[in-house]
């Protein structure tokens, strides 16, 4: 009897430990960006462009960074998921489960999903030399939409499995095609798509590597797919290095936004994902 | 059987992997009435009766031998077109699964699927039948909201006007009362005796009573095999083969 309760002591202890760890780390994480981003964040950061250079200039902003993200993030989610609905759809759909492609490419996503950013800014790096195509938004677009494929389609692969299989079976007995019935599906999916894109998005705006070679870098807002651009985790990255103090601050301040940003990002899935469970 | 049969099974053999769910099934389902499957839990009861409009199809290794004739067609023929197989069948599941769409919709769709799309003639169809399953005076003043909203009873009975509203020949109910209320099973279980009328229905049920309270002709199975068909009373109350006997005393369940 005794035993019984120290083992459940010491593993209740050790959880509470572990989770104390995660809230610690956590907590201390934002609150670095916090303390040294505070004092550097103002109005300007969030709207205007350097001035005086992303690594020296001490006025400005990272205007052209939060746009250049946002227009890489967005671009690549759309992409992606115009790719990854009708792959999902097809695996789950119209294959049987124990299809043979089916399985086969189920797994290749899921190694896909394991594998760093950075591999996939050096294939479209190599892909763009191949196609001509320079460092630019156009390139960023593309490496991050590799990128975020694999999460799309692995996210609605979960979404679609949760749907009951027996409404599969009360459609197909109206006498409807597979097609008719992937309709069905989508609108019983609605808010997990949602899920899937805002998980896609908050990825694909915090990624630094994919982006690193594909999408350079630049002080200015881009205005064609030519040009480069900046995004806010290159931004901070390189403000970090920059020798100088006041420019090193807005890098946190440039964090503090980036994780502002991906906390809203992540609070809208959380709401949506619940209210989905409360709907089905 | 003086009957016509609607349904024709012949040598029907069903396998999953190394599972051989159901063994030389042949028989003959009569035109306009109600056969029951009954048989204990596991038996092939619901394989059988999926077998009809080939839901079977999705299951992984299945195998499926044999023919189904519907009005001497065999829906497992190599040029028939499965939809048009299930169009002539309704389901009505164990439990109610309308679609994610408002209750006019969910009658509609149908009907609209299968090239129905002026405004007057839907509106008609979804109002008709809608009155044939008794839920239009509950249903009238909401007809576009969501049809998540009603009772499991009324989602049951939108279901099946569901299912009525693509005009098939044939109704198949797997244990279509499950999951409702004694007062929402009775009134699934009159509806389902009106409409036997201008329907073939064919239900599964693990449920004695209400075999006995529904159907004309009873289907028993055991162990993937039929063991007895023939009118309910006969099957019910003198069964000829011994392992009946047990299953209807309850020794076997």
């Amino acid at each position: 009897m005794r035993r019984r309760k120290i083992e459940e002591f010491i593993f209740k202890g050790l959880m509470i430990a572990s989770t104390v760890v995660v809230g610690l780390s956590l907590f201390l994480i934002i609150g670095t960006v916090v303390v040294k981003g505070l004092p550097y964040l103002n109005w300007d950061m969030l709207t205007k462009t350097p001035d005086g250079g992303y690594y020296f200039g001490r006025s400005g902003g990272v205007l052209n960074a939060i746009i250049g993200s946002v227009y890489i993030a967005g671009g690549a989610t759309v992409l992606g998921m115009i790719i990854s609905l009708p792959v999902s759809i097809y695996l789950n759909i119209y294959l049987k489960k124990e299809n043979r492609f089916a399985r086969l490419a189920k797994l290749s996503f899921d190694v896909l999903f394991g594998i760093p950013s950075i591999v996939y800014g050096a294939f479209a790096f190599s892909l763009m030399v191949y196609l001509g195509v320079r460092a630019s938004l156009l390139g960023g677009v593309i490496a991050v939409t590799l990128l975020v494929i694999p999460i799309m389609v692995r996210t609605l692969d979960e979404v679609i499995i949760q749907v009951p299989k027996e409404l599969k079976e009360a459609v197909l007995s109206l006498g409807t095609t597979r097609w008719e019935m992937a309709k069905i599906y989508f609108r019983q999916i609605r808010a997990g798509l949602l899920t899937a894109v805002l998980l896609a998005f908050g990825r694909g705006v915090g990624d630094v590597a994919a982006v690193m070679f594909t999408a350079g870098f630049s002080d200015n807002i881009p205005t064609s797919l030519n040009e480069p651009a900046a995004t806010l985790p290159l931004a901070i990255f390189f403000q970090l290095s920059s020798p100088i103090p006041e420019v090193q601050g807005r890098a946190y301040a440039s964090a503090l936004i980036l994780s502002i940003f991906i906390l809203i990002i992540v609070t809208l899935s959380t709401l949506l994902t619940n209210k989905r469970r409360k709907n089905s | 059987m003086t009957q016509t049969p609607h349904i024709s099974v012949k040598d029907l053999n069903v396998q999953i992997g190394d599972n051989h769910l159901l063994k030389n099934i042949n028989i003959n389902i009569p035109d306009k009435c109600i056969t029951s499957i009954i048989g204990p839990s596991g038996c092939g009861k619901t394989t059988l009766l999926k077998s009809l409009n080939r839901l079977l199809d999705d299951i992984p290794d299945v195998q499926i031998s044999g023919s189904v004739l519907v009005d001497g067609e065999d829906i497992y023929g190599p040029k028939t077109e499965v939809t048009h197989i299930r169009k002539k069948m309704g389901l009505l599941a164990q439990r109610p699964f309308p679609l994610p769409m408002s209750i006019y919709d969910n009658i509609a769709y149908g009907p609209r699927i299968h090239g129905i799309r002026g405004k007057t003639e839907l509106n008609r169809l979804v109002e008709h039948y809608l009155k044939a399953v008794g839920l239009w005076e509950e249903v009238k003043h909401r007809l576009h909201g969501p049809a998540s909203a009603l009772s499991i009873g009324q989602q049951q009975r939108l279901c099946l006007a569901r299912g009525l509203a693509v005009e098939p020949e044939i109704i198949l109910g797997d244990e279509s009362t499950s999951a409702l209320d004694p007062i929402s099973t009775k009134t699934i279980e009159d509806l389902l005796i009106k409409l036997k009328e201008n329907y073939t229905i064919v239900l599964v049920t693990h449920i004695l009573r209400q075999a006995r309270r529904v159907s004309d002709y009873i289907i028993f199975v055991y162990m993937g095999q039929i063991i007895e068909f023939g009118p309910t009373e006969e099957v019910l109350l003198n069964p000829k083969e011994e392992l009946t006997k047990d299953y209807v005393k309850g020794f076997i369940s």
